[in-house]
């Protein structure tokens, strides 16, 4: 079995840009950034390379937080940045072309967001 | 002055399969900037992984494109396996990668003929199309689908190759090679084509880099970058070496497809060559727990399937980054400075699958 190795480091929201700037200053390409939805928050990843060996920088967000986009050291990001703005309805601030929700089309706007915490309530009971 | 006018480019355009949109900011007859947007067929398969078991997912992950379909289920099942540690079995991996080119032959072939058809040449087109019809025959004869074929599972394939039969394959690889090496040529030297897209829509090696092109699109930017060399399924015992070409053009992204068909006729006769003998699965027992990114080269480029899995039989996420998707901020730059009458050889040079880019 072939192994693609692939190594994750996990940082926090105000490294991104320094850490995305280092890879860049590197050499490296950006592969793609996904974004994972965990129920009560997102992972997402931004996956660089030079050859075969990836490596992927992953931040954890909640509903509500502003990510900085990566579009100004990446040019080409701003195609996962609009994809996981539309999709997840995340704010990823400062794309260099913001598409304010209409790179994608959906049907039901941000369709892959978390679902809200739902809490059932018996007949007759308190929800609280 | 020159007044800027915006010129909207498809959803609908003759040389569009697939609708994508381009908002074209022109200056006289020439592009200065041009916006594109997606999401006309966006279906949401992604999320589909939540309610599937995940070994039945594999066929639909293989319909998130109608060309790539067989690299598209190899992806997602590699992810799996990894993630699970199965061992595919030699075999499995050698008529996986066989099949693997002919997706390749079939989609190059689809390509070279609609770029025909783009320039006007319409024998051409026929003639590629022509071909085409030989390899899918070869695809239905093994798998019983010519597009679709539903052979890769979790673990292996569904489907063996008798020896006979991949003897017969190769016999008929030889005898349209000498077609496919005629279609090549007139690609390569014909006036036609040369003069319509030679220095046209060009996107340089550092940009191609920069951008995130992937396959053909930054092959023919002299990229030496393809998946296949990584060597997974049966590439690292084939000999595998990238067909890159230099100039960045239209007819350089032309040529790389040219030539990976005689390319792919040459892995397919090695693998089968070499094929060795054995089962053709792996049994696979309990749930994945864990993550992996698995990449392959589909005929369009690098394609990566994420699968996070927590033990269940639901997978918790299947992310796919098809490579019409990274390839469009490459097209946004390769636009800029082209006139209005050649971008629909422009954009089509990126190959876009846009059934696969949305998902």
């Amino acid at each position: 079995m072939i192994e693609q190795k692939h190594t994750i480091i996990e940082i926090a929201v105000a490294d991104l840009l320094t850490k995305t700037e280092e890879y860049h200053a590197k050499g490296h390409r950006l592969v793609q950034i996904g974004c994972t939805p965990l129920g009560d928050c997102y992972e997402i990843n931004y996956t660089f390379t030079t050859s075969w060996d990836f490596e992927s920088l992953r931040i954890t967000v909640n509903d509500g937080d502003e990510i900085p986009s990566i579009s100004g050291i990446y040019w080409g990001a701003f195609i996962y940045e609009n994809e996981i703005h539309d999709l997840f309805g995340l704010t990823v601030t400062d794309i260099n072309i913001d598409f304010q929700g209409h790179l994608i089309h959906t049907r039901v706007p941000t369709p892959f967001k978390n679902a809200p915490a739902v809490t059932k309530v018996p007949k007759g009971g308190d929800a609280s | 002055m020159s007044n800027r006018i915006v010129v909207p480019f498809g959803p609908q355009h003759p040389v569009l399969p697939e609708p994508i949109h381009v908002d074209l900011v022109l200056e006289d007859e020439r592009v200065v900037e041009a916006v594109p947007s997606i999401g006309y067929v966006h279906r949401g398969l992604e999320k589909l992984v939540e309610k599937r078991d995940f070994k039945d997912y594999v066929l639909i992950a293989e319909r998130i494109c109608g060309i790539c379909s067989f690299t598209h289920s190899v992806t997602y099942c590699n992810a799996i396996e990894h993630i699970m540690g199965i061992e595919v079995p030699p075999r499995a991996q050698f008529i996986r990668t066989i099949w693997m080119e002919y997706s390749r032959m079939h989609s190059h072939l689809l390509w070279l003929g609609l770029a025909a058809d783009a320039l006007g040449f319409e024998n051409l087109f026929m003639n590629a199309w022509r071909l085409r019809e030989e390899i899918l025959d070869d695809m239905e004869a093994t798998t019983g689908g010519r597009v679709i074929q539903g052979s890769s599972k979790v673990g292996g394939i569904r489907l063996d190759i008798p020896d006979e039969k991949l003897g017969e394959m190769v016999d008929h690889l030889k005898k349209i090679r000498p077609l496919l090496e005629e279609s090549n040529r007139i690609f390569t030297h014909d006036n036609t084509v040369r003069h319509r897209m030679r220095g046209l829509g060009v996107l340089s090696e550092k940009d191609a880099w920069d951008l995130g092109a992937v396959g053909p699109t930054a092959r023919g930017s002299g990229c030496d970058m393809d998946v296949r060399s990584s060597g997974y399924s049966a590439y690292g015992e084939l000999g595998f070496k990238p067909v890159t070409f230099p100039h960045g053009d239209c007819l350089d992204r032309c040529l790389v497809r040219s030539e990976e068909v005689l390319a792919a006729v040459d892995l397919v006769e090695r693998a089968v060559a070499k094929m060795p003998d054995g089962p053709i699965e792996e049994k696979v027992k309990g749930n994945p727990t864990g993550e992996y990114f698995a990449f392959t080269e589909q005929p369009r480029g690098e394609c990566m399937h994420y699968v996070k899995a927590n033990g269940k039989k639901n997978i918790v996420r299947h992310r796919v980054r098809t490579p019409t998707f990274t390839n469009i901020p490459p097209l946004v730059k390769m636009l800029e400075g082209v006139e209005l009458a050649d971008v629909p050889v422009v954009v089509l040079t990126i190959d876009p699958c846009i059934g696969c880019a949305e998902r």
